[in-house]
């Protein structure tokens, strides 16, 4: 198996970051440009980007984001909110994204997910599943639906997705530790990466979840301390998590 | 004359490629123009995407015969994950694919326990981790690089393919990148 992942997720309205803004010397703390480059610097193995202001008109303000993302990023990166069809996804990975992140969108039409896999190979296609208690959650984790998790999760690989990003609504935020029963019985249910999000208050909380599963998605932990990157990368591989050496550029 | 010649397969991320040697310093320009690709001091064979649909694109723009013909000269061609892979004879990937046969060897699906492979992987003997995300890998006498006891590079001649994204790979991929430009 590859390495173990560690992926910052960036929460962006209307092309800025809106969460994760704090202490961090840059001069644009919005910018989701210079916080990419900073977390990527200190570490980050991917990068992911939430358009939560996702609207019906669609990717385009995201894909001036991902462009300029693209073209000074030199890890990969995935990006999600409001792509919905399969021209949605194609602006968003010729803009510069490697792997677009599907969630209401591929509920709605599953169909969705084999269109884009065909197009552009399933490592191109992340499907996101908000779990609630037993079922699935749409629309930011608002509306519960009858679909229930592991299946949606199997039936999403079947679909030709490359991967799951696998939230739990009730860690989200919390920084109490990831749901690991939920991401053992997705990694279980499947043959494809699987991504624990939700609830990484520690580097403890990130190594267990690493022992569980490929990658950890991780938001306000260190949102609220971004210069403390490489410091947590250390104290995972301390927990006995092997993650990619970090070369210092020349 | 731009330094670097990506090809161009009609489909996919040529963005991050071109970034990434911009990074370096080098101009680079994405074409599929067979003029440009024989005569260019570098050419990138970059890969997204599915190999029926690149193959079909290099033999139409008439990129395929002009590979071959650069190949013959001895001129350097870095071959890109997909892009490495339509360099062997041919793949499963599709049904079956015949490749442009610069190298020995097929492409098989990936043997591995999560398919795609995705994510950082030491590749022996550089003693580098890169960046991975595939699903079909090489299986090729010209291999030089492995990855988890899988094919990860193959080089013949002019021709270098590696599995893994350099241009996706952070410090160690522009180094890469930087080592493969000089020898142009």
């Amino acid at each position: 198996m590859p390495l173990a992942r560690l992926i910052p997720c960036l929460d962006v309205a209307q092309g800025r970051v809106v969460k994760g803004k704090s202490f961090v010397n840059l001069r644009d703390v919005g910018d989701p440009v210079e916080l990419a480059q900073y977390y990527s610097a200190g570490g980050a193995d991917e990068m992911v980007f939430l358009d939560i202001s996702a609207t019906p008109e669609g990717v385009g303000t995201m894909v001036q984001v991902v462009q300029r993302v693209a073209d000074v990023l030199e890890i990969p990166f995935t990006v999600g909110g409001g792509i919905r069809s399969v021209e949605d996804a194609s602006r968003i990975i010729e803009a510069g994204a490697d792997r677009v992140s599907l969630n209401s969108a591929a509920l709605a039409t599953p169909e969705l997910i084999t269109e884009i896999a065909a197009r552009f190979g399933s490592q191109a296609v992340v499907v996101a599943i908000d779990a609630g208690v037993d079922v699935v959650y749409t629309h930011g984790a608002r509306v519960a639906t009858d679909i229930a998790t592991v299946p949606w999760a199997v039936e999403a690989a079947a679909r030709g997705a490359g991967e799951i990003l696998l939230t739990s609504i009730a860690r989200d935020g919390q920084r109490t530790g990831f749901d690991l029963a939920l991401t053992e019985a997705v990694r279980d249910a499947v043959d494809i990466p699987v991504i624990a999000s939700g609830g990484a208050g520690s580097a403890e909380h990130i190594a267990d979840a690493l022992r569980v599963t490929d990658a950890a998605l991780i938001a306000s932990i260190v949102h609220e301390n971004p210069a403390g990157l490489p410091g947590l990368r250390r104290e995972i591989e301390a927990l006995g998590i092997e993650l990619r050496p970090l070369k210092e550029r020349r | 004359m731009s330094d670097v010649v990506i090809i161009d397969y009609g489909a996919g991320n040529t963005r991050s490629v071109r970034a990434a040697l911009t990074h370096l310093g080098r101009s680079s320009e994405v074409s599929a123009d067979p003029t440009l690709i024989a005569s260019a001091p570098f050419v990138i064979l970059p890969g997204v995407g599915s190999a029926r649909t690149a193959m079909d694109h290099l033999d139409e723009t008439g990129a395929a015969g002009a590979l071959r013909s650069r190949f013959a000269a001895e001129s350097p061609i870095l071959g890109i994950c997909l892009g490495m892979q339509l360099a062997l004879q041919a793949s499963q990937e599709d049904g079956g694919v015949k490749g442009l046969g610069l190298l020995e060897g097929l492409v098989v699906r990936l043997d591995a326990p999560r398919i795609p492979r995705l994510g950082w992987a030491q590749v022996e003997p550089w003693g580098e981790a890169f960046y991975f995300a595939h699903s079909f890998v090489a299986e090729s006498p010209d291999t030089v690089a492995t990855s988890e006891g899988l094919c990860a590079a193959v080089q013949r001649g002019s021709f270098l393919g590696v599995q893994f994204h350099p241009e996706k790979s952070h410090v160690a991929g522009l180094s890469f990148l930087e080592s493969c430009l000089s020898l142009a």
